[in-house]
């Protein structure tokens, strides 16, 4: 079943498909993207390297990779838990629930910045439960990686989901008839088949994360050095007339994050190679 | 892999009750525990959002969706989705084809590169377009001696637009296309069937639930995109503000409840359409 | 069954295929109705014309107002009925969108610095800021402290910001044009108090700055962290920000003090002279800006707590306007094309402060 090996020509369309997709991707994404890299307003070598070690842009990238790591392993808990309990089991209300799980990408970014900061400020709902016990949510990694978890969610649940429904549960079954354990059951049949859409998920929550910037301007509190994120600086260096520095922020950016999701994307690929 | 599953899709959404030996508090607590985790990360600040709206009550509501530069903004960002949707759909379409139905060098990096505008940050989603389209960029110069503007108009903020929702149809399709494999069409074109009649006729209607949901996907986050759209429309009232900027507008005018107002609109447009898309995929299945 | 979801699937692709079709010509419609407007305000002098003003995020009220009297007064004056559009937003990437090609007639920006990078570009001619009077600035503000009712923690001048437990809020002054203002205020009243000792003055804001617990990007993002959010215990901002969010946000919850000196911010204006000539509407454009300057534009700009300059104007709302001394930037620090990269630039002295030890 499944098999990969195509004989190229029985199906039809493959230059044309090709050509167009190609094409488009050159012209939405590409040829914008590369007037990044050959922006010529004066980013040297010199200048970019300057960028690239500078105290404060290292500070920012580490920022930006810590909260997005760690916002999208906790949605690949999370994801998986609402993925299960929305493939796996009947419940009133679920339709509801299901299609709420797609609401953070309709929401304009600002305006869940702007909400979870009402949330987790030092007098709101939550954020003041906390303040007694001295931790403040809000304007602090913690809520930079909240707010990057509401971005991220939809990312793993969606990926997980569809896997989850061809799963065949007679194999499950099966294993458990053979005296497996349920938690061997789910450790040896289940997790193997959704390690793959769970790395999609992670990898696709974990790059929305570095890049956001509208939510997390409102939550982070910018503080250079602590809870400044890089997006943030690409802005400030703009605000200074400084291109050739902005380019170099985002250039980096971009770079880091393309190399992630390659590795990403490959790996699941090797992955689910193995798992057939 | 055992079993053969190619219709997925088609395959109502039914719950297993067949899976061994659940038990009945296993279940439950998994429940509740989503439920939990829903309510924290997803409800809470929808609600948010919703009181705000109506914290000064209906006619502050009213108010704030039926004023003239709401309706404008409103009008400008259906016109965008209207454009950016379809042309993203028709490449996520074709695009998912070429990918799934052959094999071909490169095919991981060029996967990659359709995921790549989620990895983008929205800023630089716009600024790119500034550096190819703006006054000082490759083509600035020319556009302007010929008077046609792209940047700080109706043209730019689709560009940007297209940028942000580019992979979601294509993201969508290419797993669902993928895990069906080519039997069909192979099929299809020994029996004698050619070029579009196959796509049409075979893989439309096993692929039409995952499209409609890309397509719904794409089209929310096309209204409301915010970060990338902002670098490249100018803010020109009544002109090139979409309904997220004009939700920024209305926040920095202090008018808090307006603002929330306007983006509890487009929530309501996004559950309003994954509620129909729902519906539909159940009904069709009975 | 089957039947009916082809038709289905069939009747959606005939509907985005229209769409698209309906789509295109839709944006060919649109661009044509743009070209409409263009040639009619490069046309004949009567017919109705448009100028876009490009400004920062405070001043919003304010030409909302002034445009509307503007508007009279012109069609009054010449019998034209002239349209002004309104962009506003953080001034600095206001000034970058006008160099980008945001068309825009006159630019009223938050800092003499970003007209400059504007008029680097070509788009404006050298010497803007002596175009009009007093530094091309019509009216002016400062800055002040916004604190809770009853000022708890007694705060009333620039060094009581460091005492002890108080937090300050201020947006960031590398990307909000405001805080710039707050900043150089503070250096410059630390200058005084130290006999013009730069290090002093250096280590003065450095102090401020350790009591500052969150950087808003912007001066109203600040504002809403203090006013919405509960945060610190004063706020630095403009004076006319000040008196708006009082008003507007809660006259029993905040008062104004006063410092015994602060900046004078001089918020120019200039014709942005390339699109004008190019648009046409250079006349209308240079009226816009002389008219604030006049009886009536100078009363819209109190009435917004915008410091008036016109002496009839300024004695009328002397109450709403307390003395203080005021320093300007070309005083006590060389205009802008010195102090930017000396303070707010990449390497400068603001970032400094944030360097790691």
């Amino acid at each position: 079943m499944h098999s990969t090996t195509t004989k190229r020509g029985v199906l039809p369309g493959f230059g044309l498909t090709m050509g167009y997709s190609v094409l488009y991707l050159s012209l939405v994404v590409l040829i914008p993207l590369s007037a990044l890299l050959l922006n010529s307003t004066g980013l040297t070598w010199s200048k970019f390297w300057d960028v690239a070690t500078d105290p404060r842009v290292l500070a920012s990238f580490k920022v930006s990779f810590l909260t997005a790591a760690a916002a999208g392993l906790i949605d690949v808990v999370l994801g998986l838990l609402l993925a299960w309990v929305l493939v796996r089991y009947d419940f009133p209300g679920k339709s509801i629930f299901d299609a709420m799980i797609d609401l953070p990408f309709a929401l304009p970014t600002a305006v869940a910045g702007v909400a979870l900061t009402a949330i987790y400020s030092p007098n709101g709902w939550i954020g003041s439960l906390f303040e007694p016990l001295g931790i403040r949510i809000a304007f602090s990694p913690i809520g930079i990686t909240l707010a990057l978890m509401f971005i991220g969610i939809p990312f793993v649940v969606r990926t997980v989901q569809p896997v989850l429904q061809e799963l065949d549960a007679e194999v499950e079954e099966a294993a458990a008839t053979l005296g497996s354990s349920r938690y061997r059951t789910f450790r040896k049949v289940v997790l193997p088949e959704l390690l793959p859409p769970l790395m999609t998920g992670f990898a696709l929550a974990f790059a929305r994360g570095i890049g956001e910037y509208g939510s997390v301007v409102f939550i982070s509190g910018n503080m250079p050095m602590r809870t400044e994120i890089a997006p943030l600086l690409i802005m400030s260096k703009l605000e200074q007339f400084d291109y050739a520095g902005a380019t170099a922020v985002a250039l980096l950016l971009l770079l880091i994050s393309f190399a992630l999701l390659l590795l990403i994307n490959s790996l699941q690929r090797r992955v689910r190679k193995t798992a057939r | 892999m055992a079993g053969s599953v190619p219709l997925a899709s088609n395959k109502p959404s039914t719950v297993r009750k067949r899976v061994a030996n659940e038990s009945v508090a296993v279940k439950w607590t998994l429940i509740g525990a989503a439920v939990l985790v829903m309510l924290w990360l997803i409800v809470l600040p929808l609600t948010i959002v919703l009181a705000e709206a109506l914290k000064k009550g209906w006619g502050v509501y009213v108010e704030a969706i039926t004023n003239p530069d709401a309706l404008s903004a409103l009008r400008l960002t259906l016109l965008v989705a209207l454009i950016t949707v379809p042309l993203n759909t028709i490449f996520g379409v074709v695009a998912a084809w070429a990918i799934t139905k052959f094999k071909f060098r490169g095919k991981g990096i060029l996967v990659t590169l359709i995921d790549l505008p989620f990895a983008v940050s929205p800023v630089i989603g716009g600024l790119i377009y500034v550096l190819v389209y703006g006054a000082h960029g490759w083509f600035g110069p020319w556009l302007q001696e010929h008077d046609i503007k792209i940047i700080f108009a109706l043209p730019g903020i689709i560009l940007a637009t297209l940028f942000v929702t580019f992979p979601f149809v294509a993201r969508e399709l290419i797993p669902l296309m993928e895990d069906q494999g080519q039997q069909e069409e192979e099929a299809a074109v020994t029996l004698g069937a050619r070029g579009f009649r196959v796509f049409w006729k075979v893989t439309l209607p096993n692929i039409k639930w995952g499209l409609l949901y890309g397509i719904i996907l794409c089209n929310a986050r096309a209204m409301g995109e915010f970060g990338a759209v902002s670098v490249v429309s100018g803010h020109i009232r009544g002109e090139t503000n979409t309904l997220p900027l004009h939700v920024e507008i209305l926040y920095n005018e202090y008018q808090f409840s307006a603002s929330f107002a306007v983006s509890s609109l487009l929530l309501l447009l996004a559950l309003v359409t994954l509620l129909l898309k729902n519906w539909f995929t159940r009904k069709s299945h009975h | 069954m089957k039947k009916v979801l082809k038709q289905g699937v069939l009747l959606s692709l005939v509907l985005v295929m229209s769409m698209v079709i309906g789509a295109c010509g839709n944006e060919k419609k649109n661009n044509a109705a743009s070209a409409e407007v263009n040639t009619s305000s490069s046309g004949e002098k009567l017919k109705d014309i448009e100028i876009l003003n490009v400004s920062y995020d405070p001043t919003r009220e304010l030409y909302e107002k002034y445009n509307k009297a503007f508007a009279e007064h012109w069609l009054k004056e010449k019998g034209q009925k002239v349209t002004i559009k309104q962009s506003h937003g953080g001034s600095g990437k206001q000034g970058r969108a006008v160099i980008d090609g945001l068309e825009a007639d006159v630019v009223t920006l938050a800092l003499g610095y970003d007209i400059d990078a504007i008029q680097q570009s070509g788009l404006i001619n050298e010497g803007w800021q002596q175009k009009y009077e007093l530094n091309s600035s019509p009216y002016t503000s400062t800055i002040v402290f916004l604190v809770r009712k009853g000022n708890p923690k007694e705060i009333k001048d620039w060094d009581d910001l460091i005492k002890e437990g108080v937090e300050v809020i201020t947006p960031n002054p590398q990307t909000s044009g405001g805080a710039r203002w707050n900043y150089l205020a503070a250096w410059g009243y630390a200058l005084h108090h130290n006999n013009n000792d730069e290090e002093k003055a250096k280590e003065f804001v450095k102090e401020l700055f350790q009591h500052v617990p969150v950087l808003d990007s912007g001066a109203r993002g600040s504002t809403t962290t203090f006013v919405e959010r509960g945060l610190g215990d004063v706020l630095l901002a403009w004076e006319n920000e000040a008196w708006l969010s009082v008003k507007e946000l809660g006259p029993d919850k905040f008062d104004i003090v006063y410092p015994s000196e602060s900046i004078l911010a001089e918020p120019p204006v200039a014709i942005v002279d390339k699109n004008a000539d190019k648009r046409g509407t250079r006349e209308v454009a240079d009226e816009y800006l002389k008219y604030l300057y006049s009886e009536e534009g100078q009363t819209i700009a109190a009435e917004n707590y915008y410091r008036p300059t016109l002496e009839s104007v300024k004695t009328k709302f002397a109450d709403q306007f307390p003395e203080i001394k005021l320093y300007t930037i070309d005083e006590e620090f060389g205009g802008w094309a010195e102090a930017q990269p000396k303070h707010f630039n990449d390497g400068g002295i603001f970032t400094q402060i944030y360097a790691p030890k």
